[in-house]
């Protein structure tokens, strides 16, 4: 009798090349991604340990971490510029297809994997940054790594693991009025903490994952690591085959692929190690009002009070959190007032998220005291964007609109927040001075960003009044 | 890979829960291609204040913490990004062991990767081990050999550790050298593959 099977059961299994008696597998990596910022050490390995990239066609370069988002992309850092240089070198020394900053293909390289085409049901894919969990959307198992491992790989195609444990989140019911994607992901945290899911490879289930485009998708396993756990992924369908068909690297026999493709989902009666089901009804429109991303408030809600939290622990990193973000208990979310807006990452810069939150902005303008800015995931997302006057309706309203990379989700280049800063944020990570050394980050979705931008304060984007396209 | 048999030192207690690898080190330093020299980055913003002076209230900037080569760490330790510059870090800044209640799942290989061993124990202990570490001039044993922690006053505890992982700390094998030992297996299952 054949034992059923999660979707990760059978990805592990099917790319395992060989397993030690105590369990420990060496482990065949498909798709190899790599940026200028963990790649320079591992090619210096390799170097020093006389290898050669394994397999040059299985892995992909780009630069996005570092790379300045301003038009003509000067870069004026000399560290950051050698770090660039140094891929460039690289991939030609090793012969690995390389997207640079000129390419009309260059963006963030979990933006740029999916539409390429390269991502795709059914692999394993590693890069040398931890929310390569993005890739799971497609029904692919794709982790993050470390240096040492990125070198690893260049250099054998494998990597040693042990199997992660397998966990389900069903979301039980339809996402409900106002909640995105990113409220899916940040619910899910507030509910199990960012160590909830450590261990584990999570598989994304229930109706209002069926119901998500790619690009929500994206954004769910995209955040999955802010939950601890190695990966996240959903079985690929209908949504799936129709968002790759015609993209530049998808497989030639397209319908060969797919048939094969379709039996990528977990059998009947699969045991997973662990079960966590969250009502979507209970779902809102959520802020992070602290210092990591299970710290999470509904619109609506309130800062929270030290006092009545249940641990001693969590009583001080409340107020540690408070403390770095100059917020009182009790303030009500709505009133808390930001001077920063950044839509932007590899959580919510696809193009969906810009049209959402282009959606809230036309007609209006920037608060005074704001600084908004959207940065496009990628040359193509930016394209279609502006091919849709996207782009017009952003500036009109006083946003920048920027050339595509990581920017302000990290600030590696010059777009970083300055002390004392407040921003509304669609990345991923709230950590303290993760945007900037002394700048405050709250998590939202695009249309939560948008709105803020506009009135200056979060605003509940269930009561947006939106205006008509002005006809030309 | 330095190996790791048998370490004694000063343990530090940094009781703060899911310390992040953006806080182990900031991103201003990651741009360097060197793989060597983020002794000095560790713990930045913390460290430092934002005129570049120490910050005289940071634990590791307290004199009787000089030196100190063994972390006391609270849950979720090295959460968030995959930077194994935060694993380079700690190691360049001197410390050999990390004990925590938990550790994220990415900087668990870093660290290994790094010659840093990592000690997983309960709540409890990890409290009571950062209550003696306040004692200037505390330190702790910690052995590989036999799988287990003790300090001068009495404390001993056993911990559990992966096998593979032990062995290769205890040899101080980097695992390349191992993956390549098995390069027929991995050319066969290419040619299963294509
Ligand atoms: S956008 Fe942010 S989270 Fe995504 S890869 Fe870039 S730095 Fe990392």
């Amino acid at each position: 009798m054949h034992f059923p099977q999660t979707l990760f059961d059978k990805l592990w299994q099917r790319h395992v090349v060989h397993e030690n008696a105590d369990g420990r597998a060496l482990f065949y990596i498909d798709l190899h991604l790599v940026h200028e910022v963990t790649s320079p050490q591992a090619f210096e390995g390799l170097r020093l340990n006389g290898l050669r990239v394994r397999r040059p066609e299985r892995t992909v370069a780009t630069v996005d971490h570092n790379v300045p988002t301003t038009t003509n992309r000067a870069l004026t850092d000399p560290i950051a510029a050698r770090q660039i240089e140094t891929l460039r070198q690289n991939c030609r020394d090793y012969g690995v297809q390389l997207f640079d900053v000129t390419s009309v293909e260059q963006g963030i390289v979990h933006v740029i994997g999916p539409e390429l085409g390269l991502t795709q049901p059914g692999m394993t894919i590693v890069c040398g940054d931890s929310h390569t969990s993005t890739h799971g959307a497609f029904g692919a198992l794709a982790f993050g790594i470390g240096t040492s491992e990125v070198e690893h790989v260049l250099g054998t195609q494998c990597l040693w693991q042990n199997k992660p444990k397998a966990m389900q989140v069903v979301f039980a019911g339809e996402l409900p009025f106002g909640a995105t994607a990113k409220d899916l992901a940040l619910g899910m945290i507030a509910q199990i903490g960012t160590d909830g899911a450590t261990g584990h490879v999570i598989e994304y289930r229930g109706q209002a994952i069926s119901a998500l485009s790619m690009e929500g998708r994206m954004t769910l396993c995209n955040m999955s690591i802010e939950a601890g756990a190695r990966a996240g992924m959903i079985a690929p369908d209908e949504t799936t085959f129709r968002y790759l068909r015609g993209r530049r690297f998808a497989p030639q026999q397209f319908d060969r692929a797919v048939e094969r493709w379709r039996e990528l989902r977990s059998d009947e009666g699969a045991r997973f190690d662990r079960t966590v089901t969250i009502d979507c009804a209970a779902l809102e429109p959520f802020v992070t009002w602290g210092t990591n991303p299970g710290m999470v408030a509904p619109i609506t809600g309130r800062v929270p009070d030290p006092n009545s939290v249940q641990t001693e622990a969590d009583r001080t990193a409340v107020s540690r959190a408070l403390e770095y973000m100059d917020l009182r208990p009790g303030t009500a979310i709505e009133d808390i007032a930001i001077d920063r807006v950044f839509i932007g990452s590899c959580t919510n810069a696809r193009i969906e998220d810009l049209r959402a939150a282009a959606e809230m902005v036309r007609g209006y303008r920037v608060h005074p005291r704001v600084r908004a800015m959207v940065v496009p995931g990628s040359q193509q997302v930016k394209r279609v964007a502006e091919s849709e006057g996207l782009d017009r309706i952003f500036q009109a309203a006083g946003f920048d609109w920027r050339e595509s990379g990581c920017s302000m989700c990290l600030g590696m280049n010059p777009d970083i927040l300055q002390p004392g800063e407040r921003c509304a944020s669609t990345s991923n990570r709230n950590f303290e001075g993760r945007q900037g050394r002394g700048g405050r980050t709250h998590l939202v979705s695009p249309p939560m960003a948008a709105a803020a931008a506009i009135t200056g304060h979060f605003t509940d984007v269930r009561k947006w009044e939106f205006k008509e396209a002005q006809s030309a | 890979m330095k190996a790791f048999r048998e370490h004694k030192g000063i343990a530090v207690p940094l009781d703060r829960n899911n310390v992040d690898t953006d806080q182990i080190i900031p991103k201003q330093f990651l741009k360097r291609i060197e793989r060597t020299g983020y002794g000095e980055f560790l713990f930045y913003d913390w460290r430092f204040m934002s005129d570049g002076k120490p910050n005289r209230e940071f634990v590791l900037n307290q004199p009787q913490y000089a030196g100190a080569s063994i972390l006391i760490a609270g849950r979720n330790f090295g959460c968030g990004s995959s930077r194994e510059h935060a694993a380079w870090a700690l190691a360049q800044y001197g410390f050999r062991a990390i004990l925590a209640p938990s550790f994220a799942d990415i900087f668990t290989t870093n660290a290994g990767n790094n010659g840093i061993l990592l000690v997983t124990l309960p709540e409890p202990q990890i409290e009571d081990l950062q209550e003696r570490a306040r004692a200037a001039g505390y330190e702790l044993k910690v052995s590989l050999l036999d799988n287990t922690i003790i300090d001068a006053q009495g404390f001993s505890s056993k911990f559990k550790i992966p096998e593979f992982r032990r062995t290769c700390l205890l040899e101080g094998l980097d695992e390349i050298g191992i993956t390549l030992k098995h390069e027929d297996k991995i050319a066969a299952y290419e040619r299963r593959m294509a």
